[in-house]
């Protein structure tokens, strides 16, 4: 299994990673490596396995909560880490619909 | 005209708030409005390390609104992520179900010019709202994000593409907005986005066996925007494929001003969503026993309420559905009919005033049901002094809009502006013998059978009476006078 | 050796003793680990933050609370640090990347408010790797750690700072977090107890998520009793987090020093297959005979499946992080690149800026293996070999009550051995990452050294079976006694 450039390029553009060009060869390398280790799962006959996805027994969980309001943070909290704000909205660029 | 010649498919997809207190992953209140991130936390705002915790009121809510659209509830459901970036969403993924939605099936019917549709259901699913993006908060063109709305919890509830007219969009629109209504589960506005709709429109030529290319129309916020958007982007498709151009599978956003749709740039490569089963979550989990307990919590539905007012009531089908469509007009109606007996006469009076007068006022005043001064026992004694004669029905109508605006007692409204009506002969047949007696020439025409002057003698007896005779009294005292007295 | 010193030697259970006694304050215990701190981590690199008036300020108040009588618990007064992914009100929280320096979280996590809420002094935060992906702390963004055994050689990853702030005596108790290994390795690496509870035994409130169904918080001790004492701590439901379970949480000091006789310990032939480090299987080894002295029984167990947890860890871990890792786009907090031209140019630049290469790494493999067209073939495939992964630990548990085995292939590995190539520093984890698989509970035991380098046992248990882990662990502490303090940082 080996990936080729294009589809690193597709990934990165899916996952919003700006990658350089040494970035994207270096990648295509080694996650085809990886594939290459994970070709192994290929041998397994799961047709009839569930899959694990949730690790706690069903009923084990914690139980719902009670449609209870709860404190907020105040605004300057919450925009406290923001690296860009304008009034009391976090600021982005322009946004074209 | 070849949009004949085609025949028109559509799906709706509606999403809808529910009135529940607090947000679906956390505690936030779900009251907005004011200030941008006021009603936040970390949750909502996607802060690292924090987790979804799932709102039981939620559940309780899709199930109510599964079991009253007749679908399958789920035992167990599986939130799922969806995955893309968007400044609305703060974690970069909106969770939401995929391939385990807590309901699935179902369907309602509709009536469409006096037609029966059913329309399938595919799924109900409960999922997150996104924040909101607020364009040109700054000089420089910059775009603001307000995130009060994010996790405010949403039913998207997702029709069969059994839809084949705008009509019948709109109809089916209504009804499960008059459903969740009837619920309490959605307040059903439509204008401010707590229930919106989504439409997919694909035409394809009569007799053909296969589907077209289906473009998705968003941003439909009124019944009338909903019908314009689907007749127009019927008549683009099948200008399309009369041109024997290809139909593009894409997003179009609904233009209200110039009644068109447009394609949505900001969507072009939203559609590789990665979808996994939300690990943050375990499975929603709903007992049958639960089932049961809120299918009693049932409320009775419009079709049926309707259905009751025809059967029990004798009410005309029409009347029956315009009552039965909103809840607490239709509260309204039962309550009032049950001070009044429960007697079939009494009921279709008071659905006449109700569909009749009240509307008129509600749709001059915009006032919803809890904001009239009317009270069922307002109506009710309107109702039975109109019947005792009492009153006549142009008195009525002044102590009903009276009422309907300040609250004021019906009784004390006809003493104040004397609307007793006067149905003693004695005084009436004073009033004839004068108003004839001062229009002789008129009395000899009419007498002479050259014209039947009857009306106008009614008339002024009336307006001598400052319209507050008996017309039956009247009436017959004028027969006996002027035929041969 | 002076007082300060003497004192930052003693294990965590000995100061909680002395505390309790009266015999120290816990301003002493701060001002010696401080000191400690000084004068050694310029060559460990343990930490990323200390919190040296904040952890004065809260040690007055326990030393107060002493001397009013109403001492909160064995963790009242004692000095504690946090691998930097526990969100910690008002102090810097950056999980060991750029994309997050000068974060500060406006609450305490779960762990942390429990941990505060018993009376603990925290230090500080802890180096990593970034996000946790690593197996050797080299992937911090901001200093490399360094083994207090081997200041050339890996504390281990991704809690590097948490094991190697132990080793190097600077604090008594630590937490980190154990996604494929996480917290098991580096204790090993460095001689000290590390446990992995079972998943939802721990809430992941306030824990910077990596691979959501994997990760678990979990405490490092210098002994078992101390491990003991911070995860008996930490441990139970919690209401921010539904993936917590409803369990009554077992008391894990109380049935300490319950001996290992009759216990049935499970050896997996796999476990033992080549590529083991003869100093490593020899210290495992004698450490299961020590056992069968103690009174335990040997049993041969098979876990057939374990050569197929590397790549279904992979894909799991990436998968799960490339959306974890969505929320970090410049827009809320965290790094915003500067200069950017639209909406996907800021978070195309901010991410590429922001994140290091393994992060990236992962993001991209994880992004793939959840793509349209592949999402049965990798994540959904992985997730039933899970399945099958956690009967062959089912099956063994018929039979015994602990699995034992090798934390690690070898030793400690020098610094920049592995970074070359990602697969090879994957498969340090090839032992510990089944464990994480099952949603086992599992921990890291000193068992001897090799070369001069510790070497740890791995127990793995019953889900919820913390109490059994750490009495089998503690049985054999007992024998060996606790890793001895290493000498490289006391050379001149
Ligand atoms: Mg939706
Ligand atoms: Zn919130």
């Amino acid at each position: 299994m080996s990936l080729t450039l294009d589809e690193v390029r597709r990934i990165a553009r899916l996952a919003r990673l700006r990658l350089s060009p040494e970035e994207e060869a270096a990648f295509v390398g080694q996650l085809s490596a990886i594939l290459d280790h994970v070709a192994l799962l290929g041998e397994l006959d799961v047709s009839q396995v569930e899959p694990m996805t949730h690790a706690l027994a069903a009923g084990e969980a914690s139980p719902l909560r009670q449609d209870v309001p709860l404190p907020c943070l105040t605004t300057e909290e919450a925009l406290a880490n923001a690296p860009a704000r304008e009034g009391s909205c976090f600021k982005v660029p322009r946004i074209i619909e | 005209m070849p949009v004949q010649d085609f025949q028109v498919v559509l799906g709706l997809e509606v999403h809808a708030q529910l009135l529940t207190r607090t947000k679906i992953f956390c505690g936030c209140p779900t009251t907005f409005g004011g200030q941008p991130n006021t009603h936040v936390c970390p949750v909502c705002l996607g802060l690292p390390g924090v987790l979804p915790v799932l709102n039981r009121k939620v559940v309780e809510f899709a199930v109510l609104t599964g079991l009253a659209l007749g679908c399958a509830i789920r035992e167990k459901s599986v939130f799922a992520r969806k995955n893309y970036f968007y400044p609305d969403l703060p974690k970069g993924y909106q969770v939401s179900q995929y391939e385990a939605p807590i309901c699935e099936g179902g369907g309602l019917t509709v009536t469409v010019d006096g037609r029966e549709k059913h329309v399938r259901l595919t799924r109900i699913h409960m999922e997150e709202d996104a924040g909101k993006n607020l364009h040109d908060v700054s000089a420089d063109g910059s775009s603001g994000v307000d995130l009060n709305r994010a996790g405010v919890p949403l039913l998207e509830i997702v029709s069969e593409p059994d839809l084949r007219s705008a009509e019948e969009a709109v109809e089916y629109l209504k009804a499960l907005r008059a459903i969740l209504l009837t619920l309490g589960v959605n307040d059903g506005n439509l204008e401010e986005g707590s229930f919106r709709c989504d439409a997919n429109v694909s035409v394809m030529r009569h007799g053909a066996t296969q589907y077209g290319t289906r473009a998705e129309i968003k941003n439909m916020n009124s019944f009338r925007y909903l019908r314009q958007a689907v007749e127009y982007e019927v008549r683009r498709q099948v200008e399309l494929v009369e041109a024997g151009l290809p139909v593009p599978q894409e997003t179009r956003l609904f233009d209200p001003v110039r009644g068109e749709t447009r394609s949505m740039r900001s969507k072009e490569d939203a559609h590789d969503y990665r979808y996994f089963p939300e690990p943050d979550l375990p499975p929603v989990l709903v007992s049958p026993a639960e089932v049961e307990r809120v299918r009693a919590t049932l409320p009775e539905l419009p079709r049926a309420r309707a259905a009751r007012y025809v059967a029990a009531l004798g009410l005309p089908p029409s009347d029956a559905a315009l009552l039965a469509g909103d809840r607490a007009t239709a509260d309204f109606f039962d309550a009032t009919v049950a001070l009044r007996g429960g007697a079939a006469e009494g009921a279709r009076q008071a659905a006449n005033w109700l569909n009749g007068e009240v509307a008129r006022l509600v749709n001059e005043t915009g006032l919803a049901p809890g904001a009239w001064k009317l009270t069922p026992a307002h109506l009710a004694a309107v109702l039975s002094l109109l019947d005792a004669g009492a009153i006549n029905a142009a008195g009525a109508k002044v102590v009903v809009e009276e009422a309907f605006r300040s609250g004021a007692d019906p009784a004390e409204v006809i003493q104040r502006r004397g609307l007793t009506q006067v149905s003693d002969t004695g005084a009436i047949e004073a009033v004839v013998a004068g108003v004839l007696a001062a229009a002789p020439a008129e009395v000899e025409r009419h007498r002479s059978g050259k014209k039947d002057l009857t009306g106008f003698f009614v008339g002024q007896v009336m307006k001598a009476l400052k319209g507050q005779g008996n017309p039956a009294v009247v009436n017959a005292l004028l027969k006996k006078k002027l035929g041969g007295g | 050796m002076s007082a300060a010193a003497e004192l930052t030697g003693l294990s965590l259970r000995a100061v909680s003793q002395r505390l309790q006694a009266g015999q120290v304050s816990s301003r002493e215990l701060v001002e010696a680990c401080l000191s400690r701190i000084e004068a050694t981590d310029g060559r460990v690199g343990a930490f990323l933050h200390v919190t040296a008036a904040a952890a004065r300020a809260a040690a007055a108040e326990s030393d107060a609370r002493q001397a009013a009588g109403r001492r909160l618990g064995p963790l009242d007064g004692v000095p504690v640090a946090l691998k930097d992914l526990f969100l910690t009100k008002g102090v810097p929280t950056t999980a060991g990347s750029k994309l997050l320096e000068g974060f500060i979280p406006p609450v305490d996590g779960t762990a942390v408010a429990r941990l505060k809420g018993a009376g603990a002094v925290l230090l500080g935060k802890l180096n990593m790797d970034e996000f946790a992906m690593g197996s050797s702390n080299e992937n911090s963004a901001f200093r490399p750690c360094h083994n207090p055994w081997d200041l050339t050689r890996t504390p281990g990853g991704s809690s590097g700072g948490s094991a190697a702030a132990l080793a190097a005596r600077q604090v008594y108790g630590t937490l980190g977090s154990d996604t494929g290994g996480s917290i098991r390795l580096p204790a090993s690496f460095c001689g000290v107890v590390g446990v992995k509870p079972t998943w939802g035994r721990v809430s992941r409130s306030g824990v910077v998520a990596f691979a959501s169904s994997l990760d678990q918080p979990g405490p490092l001790g210098r002994e078992v009793w101390d491990a003991a004492a911070l995860l008996q701590a930490i441990a139970g439901q919690d209401p921010a987090d539904q993936t917590t379970s409803a369990r009554p949480v077992d008391d894990y000091l109380g049935g300490l020093e319950g001996g290992a006789g009759g216990l049935r310990i499970g050896v997996p032939a796999e476990w033992f297959q080549g590529g083991l480090e003869p100093g490593v299987e020899a210290a495992v080894r004698a450490a299961l005979a020590t056992y069968q002295r103690l009174g335990a029984t040997l049993v041969e167990i098979s876990l057939p499946h374990s050569r197929y947890g590397i790549g279904a860890y992979y894909l799991i871990a990436t998968a799960e992080a490339s959306s974890n890792l969505a929320r970090y786009d410049g827009v809320r907090f965290g790094h915003r690149a500067a200069g950017v031209r639209g909406l996907k140019e800021l978070y195309a630049e901010s991410r590429a800026q922001g994140f290091g290469a393994e992060p990236k790494r992962r993001i991209m493999l994880g992004t793939y293996a959840l793509s349209s067209g592949y999402y049965d073939a990798y994540y959904l495939r992985a997730q039933k070999v899970r399945t099958l992964i956690r009967r062959d630990f089912d099956a063994a548990f018929a039979r015994c009550d602990v699995v034992a085995g090798p934390v690690a292939p070898g030793p400690a590995f020098r610094l920049g051995e592995k970074t070359g190539d990602p697969l090879q520093m994957y498969l340090a984890d090839i032992f510990t990452i089944t464990c994480n698989l099952a949603a086992l509970p599992g921990l890291s035991v000193p068992c001897g050294l090799s070369g001069g380098l510790p070497v740890g046992l791995q127990l793995v248990g019953r889900p919820f079976d913390e109490a059994g882990l750490l009495r089998a662990a503690r049985a054999l502490e007992r024998e060996l006694g606790p890793s001895p303090a290493p000498a490289a940082l006391e050379a001149p």
